[in-house]
């Protein structure tokens, strides 16, 4: 399912991408620690080589309806249908408030009043029993183990994911007391160890607090949690935003590795089009509230169909064209501000930070 | 290193404190000699060679300098020797002040201590579940501490005491039941007559704890790091007491350390209420017979106390907040 738009993407949206992460220091540093011979310098490298993508489905979710019951409400996820496959990445990609974040919180019951979910339904299918899990259904404790064992969640804002008074073993180690509770001190220990590793960091890290690890650190020690007990679903909500590019790069590389390594399904949530065109399998494009598309990564390239994924593959300036040239050939007729595509925009100020 | 700093800081303020202790009372008008004699005229004609006896008593009757009363008084306060209070003629300040410290330090020592645990727990619960029944604890606590002190101590003695018979009306144990020991007898009879000034100073300081936490809470639980913990499927208590509470009650923990602080100076207004044998009732004593070392003598011993306590917070903040930590 992968789609070699190595070509098509101007490079210069990653100026990183010809530095080797192996020869610089800092995480990298770690990372020598754990061999991979295989590990190219490119993101579409690692994910071409053999695809981790199954035709079976993790998660199905059909008709999802969330809205926000403030005022006369604000209908932030509409009609919402997809189906995620075992292994893919599937990049979810709008503007500010479209609702992204609101559709991907929804996915695990993660959203707090007053959102609510009105009508859909979400469906997980367990790979460990083979069982489907009405995950709109579950409350309480069920609610709570189904949670990160399952699909697990890193979040925007590596900086405030971690709590600043716990350190890194308090936090990791209560996911595996929680759902691992059989689990004796010294293979948490041991657990929590590997975890650290896995993603890059130095065990010693360990006893740090989060205000002693660097951005880039810190949302790998989120990572790590998230793969604590090796879910089948990870949604990913911009978590390279808030870091520069080449720690995002890193970081990215992780990602696509370990998806490689565990075959974990992956819902990426980014407002950097660009970016998801390299590492996703498919996008979805969302626009006030609603999928307007959902292509593989090459298709929603090349030929989008919906007049806003044009409009926004066109807002991303390139840096080798003329001055004022910002527009990419073919994409950059300008819309009319209502009717197509937008006709179903409703967005209200408080929309704004439903996104 | 950083530990001898701090010590080092709270040295140089102990000895501002112990300077200003001393001058300030020599710097008021009126003198401690005709203090005592007024005090004597009372009973009965005074002779004047007793005025030349209580210069000589009270240290008044040669010409030191006031620099060397200064390291008099300094050397006085390293062994301990606070002066011969006037009130309670002739005990020293130091039995007087050690007489009512612990009585204060026990009353007011653990009903800020209650105080400050209810608060936390009642506004940690408050603000996990806000919206519901519990919130309207806030105004009711909230009325409790607008209420004068004084006024709801008169009132519990009122109703409680005096109409309902329930408790004693005033003192720190009975005089002719029990003598002060640490048997039971007196312990449990203590605990008796300290019940309605514990219960005053809880319920007229608790709203302040409880809104505080209860704020704090509800704005931690707006954390990213509560929605990762939530995500993370821990349960709820577990989110509730080391991700929410266990943020939320930082800043509540300096306010209590210096209320401890305040401890010592205790509730003047309580125990003069309630005659409590405390350190506030004897301050009220010292003041009203112009009693200069006993005052000098209180003094000290808040002033130390504010200082310990803050120490205390200093090194403590550390241990919670591993933020503040200086490393080096």
């Amino acid at each position: 399912m992968s789609t070699p738009v190595t070509g098509s993407v101007p490079p210069d949206h990653h100026p990183a991408r010809d530095r080797d992460p192996r020869s610089e220091s800092g995480s990298s540093v770690a990372r020598g620690q754990i061999s991979h011979p295989q590990l190219h310098p490119g993101l579409e490298d690692e994910r071409t080589t053999g695809s981790p993508v199954l035709e079976e489905a993790v998660l199905s979710v059909r008709d999802l309806n969330i809205v926000y019951e403030v005022g006369d409400g604000v209908h932030a996820v509409k009609d919402a249908s997809f189906t995620l496959r075992r292994g893919e990445i599937l990049g979810l990609a709008g503007e500010s408030g479209c609702g992204k974040t609101t559709l991907a919180y929804g996915l695990n019951q993660l959203h707090r009043p007053p959102a609510r979910i009105i009508d859909g339904s979400v469906v997980f299918h367990d790979r460990d029993d083979g069982r489907d899990v009405d995950v709109l259904a579950l409350e309480g404790p069920q609610l709570r183990t189904f949670r990160w064992s399952k699909v697990a969640m890193v979040f925007q804002g590596a900086m405030n994911s971690l709590n600043p008074v716990l350190n890194v073993r308090t936090q990791l180690e209560d996911v595996l007391t929680t759902h691992r509770p059989q689990l004796s001190r010294e293979d948490r220990r041991r657990r929590c160890g590997e975890l650290l590793e896995l993603v890059g960091v130095e065990r010693s890290r360990i006893s740090a607090f989060p205000h002693e690890l660097s951005g880039g650190m810190r949302q790998r020690v989120m990572i790590a949690m998230a793969l604590a007990l090796d879910p089948q679903l990870m949604i990913m909500d911009e978590p390279t935003t808030a870091l520069d590019v080449v720690v995002q790069r890193e970081i990215l590389q992780e990602v696509l590795r370990l998806r490689q390594e565990l075959g974990f399904a992956v819902v990426f949530i980014t407002h950097d089009l660009p970016l998801l065109l390299e590492i996703s399998d498919r996008i979805a494009v969302m626009k006030a509230g609603r999928i307007v598309e959902l292509d593989t990564a090459e298709n929603l390239y090349f030929e989008p169909t919906s007049s806003y994924t044009r409009r926004l593959l066109g807002s991303f300036p390139s840096l080798t064209g003329e001055t004022g040239d910002f527009v990419r050939a073919g994409f950059g007729e300008a819309d009319p501000p209502a009717g197509g595509d937008d006709a179903g925009r409703t967005a209200s100020p408080d929309q704004e930070e439903a996104g | 290193m950083h530990f001898l700093r701090k010590i080092g800081f709270y040295l140089v303020a102990l000895w501002a404190a112990v300077t200003l202790n001393f001058f300030i009372p020599r710097a008021l008008p009126g003198s401690p000699v005709d203090a005592v004699l007024a005090k004597l005229a009372l009973r009965g004609p005074v002779d004047p060679s007793t005025r030349e006896a209580i210069e000589v008593m009270l240290g008044a009757d040669d010409d030191t300098s006031l620099f060397e009363e200064y390291f008099a008084y300094l050397a006085g306060l390293f062994r301990g020797d606070l002066g011969i209070s006037v009130t309670y003629f002739p005990t020293p300040v130091s039995q007087v002040v050690g007489q009512s410290l612990p009585w204060t330090l026990v009353l007011v020592g653990l009903a800020t201590t209650i105080t400050f645990v209810i608060g936390m727990v009642l506004g940690t619960v408050a603000g996990w579940k806000r919206g519901t029944w519990l919130d309207s604890l806030i105004p009711a606590t909230t009325i409790l501490q607008a209420v004068p002190y004084f006024w709801l101590a008169l009132l519990f003695i009122y109703v409680l005491s005096v109409n309902m018979g329930l408790f004693p009306i005033a003192g720190g144990y009975d005089y002719t039941l029990v003598r002060p020991a640490l048997d039971y007898p007196f312990l449990s009879n203590a605990v008796y007559y300290g019940f309605l000034p514990a219960l005053t100073i809880v319920l007229s300081s608790l709203g302040g704890w409880l809104l505080g936490m209860r704020n704090m809470m509800v704005s931690t639980l707006s954390e990213d790091y509560i929605l990762t913990a939530e995500a993370k499927g821990l349960s709820p208590r577990r989110v509730m007491i080391m991700y929410a509470a266990r943020n939320a009650m930082l800043p509540s923990v300096s306010g209590f350390a210096i209320s401890l602080g305040f401890v010592v100076s205790g509730s003047i207004v309580v125990e003069t209420v309630f005659s409590y044998p405390g350190v506030g009732y004897t301050m009220l004593q010292a003041v009203q017979n112009n009693d200069y070392s006993l005052m000098q003598g209180l003094f000290l011993i808040i002033t130390v106390s504010v200082l310990a306590a803050n120490l205390v917070v200093d090194l403590l903040y550390g241990v919670i907040d591993p933020r503040t930590r200086a490393r080096s």
